[in-house]
C-alpha cells in the first residue's frame, strides 16, 4: 500500500466547531432550496402557487411525489 | 514537509463553491435530458388528464387561466433542475468536507465519486423502487402529505442503508467478505424499510402502462444524469483546484 493515504496530502480543512456551525448553516440553506423546488405548496415561497407551478415538471421528473 | 492539518488544504468556502458549480452544471444537463426525454411524457399525461376531466359546464364561466403556461413550465424545468442540482452540490461539498478523512482512499477523485455514488444509491435508487415517480394526472391530492412523509422516510432509509453497508464492510478482513457484508448490511436496512413503509399505488387502471413506464424511465434518467455529472464535475473541479499547488503534489501523484 502506498504511503500517500494520509501523509502529505490534506484535501479538506480541519474540522473545527466553527466549521461545523458553518456547515450546518449551509446544509439548512441547501435544504430550504430543495424544499422550495421539490416540496413547497405555496406556504413558504409566499408566491402563492406560482413557484410550485413554474417548477412543476421538474418536481415530477426529479421523482418527488406531487398531487 | 509539515503534516499539520490545513497547511495547504482548501478552505470550506472553496470546496463549497466547487460543489455549487458542479451541481449547477449537473442540474442544467439533467434539465436538458429531462426536456428531451421527459417533457413529451408529461405532455402526453396532461393530455390524458384533460381528456378524462369532465367538460366544464356551460354556465361555469370562462375557463380558469393557468398560473403558468405549459411553455413557462418547460422553462421552469431548467430552473427546478438547476436549483435542485446546486443544492445537491452544496450538500455534496459539505459531506465531502466532513467525511473526506473517514473515506479510506488516497484519491480525492475516488472519494468524491464514492459520495455521489452513495447519494445516487441512497437518495435515488432506494426511493425509486419503493415509490416510483408518477407523471402529472396520477395521484390523489388528498394523500400528498402522507406520500411526502413516506418519500422523505425512504430517502433517509436509503442513506442509512448505504451507511450500514460501509460500516458492515469495515468489520470484515478480506475482500470478498467485505463485499458480502456490504450487500448484506445494505439489504437488511432496505428490506426493513420497505416492509415498514406503506405501499402506495394511485395509478388509475385506465392510465396507459407504456406511458407510465416511459415517464418513469425518463425520471430515473434525469436523476441519474444529475448525480453522475455532479460526481464527475465535482471531482474534476477538485483536481483543477489542486494543480497550482505544484511542489508536493508529485509524490502523491506518483503513488496514486
Amino acid at each position: 500500500m502506498p504511503k500517500a493515504t494520509t501523509a502529505g496530502h490534506v484535501s479538506t480543512p480541519a474540522v473545527s466547531p466553527r466549521l461545523l456551525w458553518t456547515a450546518l448553516a449551509v446544509v439548512a440553506f441547501m435544504l430550504l432550496i430543495t424544499y422550495l423546488v421539490a416540496f413547497d405548496q405555496g406556504a413558504v415561497s409566499q408566491s402563492g402557487m406560482y413557484l410550485h407551478e413554474l417548477m412543476h415538471d421538474g418536481r415530477h421528473l426529479l421523482g418527488v411525489p406531487c398531487h | 514537509m509539515p503534516l499539520t492539518d490545513g497547511s495547504k488544504a482548501p478552505t470550506f468556502g472553496a470546496l463549497l463553491l466547487r460543489g455549487l458549480l458542479a451541481g449547477l452544471i449537473a442540474g442544467l444537463l439533467a434539465g436538458f435530458f429531462s426536456y428531451g426525454f421527459g417533457e413529451p411524457k408529461v405532455d402526453a399525461a396532461i393530455a390524458i388528464e384533460e381528456a378524462a376531466a369532465p367538460a366544464p359546464a356551460a354556465d361555469a364561466g370562462p375557463e380558469e387561466e393557468p398560473l403558468v403556461s405549459r411553455d413557462g413550465q418547460k422553462g421552469g424545468l431548467f430552473l427546478a433542475t438547476g436549483l435542485y442540482g446546486a443544492a445537491m452540490g452544496g450538500l455534496l461539498a459539505v459531506a465531502y468536507t466532513l467525511l473526506r478523512r473517514r473515506l479510506r482512499t488516497p484519491s480525492d477523485t475516488r472519494a468524491a465519486l464514492s459520495l455521489a455514488g452513495a447519494a445516487l444509491l441512497g437518495v435515488v435508487l432506494v426511493p425509486y423502487v419503493k415509490y416510483p415517480p408518477n407523471p402529472p394526472a396520477v395521484g390523489d391530492p388528498e394523500t400528498i402529505n402522507q406520500r411526502t412523509i413516506s418519500y422523505l422516510a425512504i430517502v433517509v432509509i436509503g442513506l442509512v442503508a448505504v451507511w450500514a453497508a460501509v460500516v458492515a464492510q469495515r468489520t470484515q478482513p478480506t475482500e470478498w467478505r467485505k463485499a458480502a457484508a456490504a450487500v448484506l448490511g445494505f439489504l437488511v436496512v432496505v428490506v426493513i424499510g420497505y416492509a415498514l413503509l406503506p405501499n402506495i399505488n394511485e395509478v388509475p387502471e385506465t392510465f396507459p402502462p407504456d406511458l407510465l413506464w416511459s415517464f418513469r424511465l425518463a425520471s430515473l434518467g434525469t436523476q441519474a444524469v444529475l448525480w453522475v455529472v455532479l460526481g464527475i464535475a465535482f471531482a474534476a473541479l477538485l483536481s483543477l483546484g489542486r494543480r497550482p499547488a505544484g511542489r508536493p503534489e508529485r509524490e502523491f501523484v506518483a503513488t496514486a
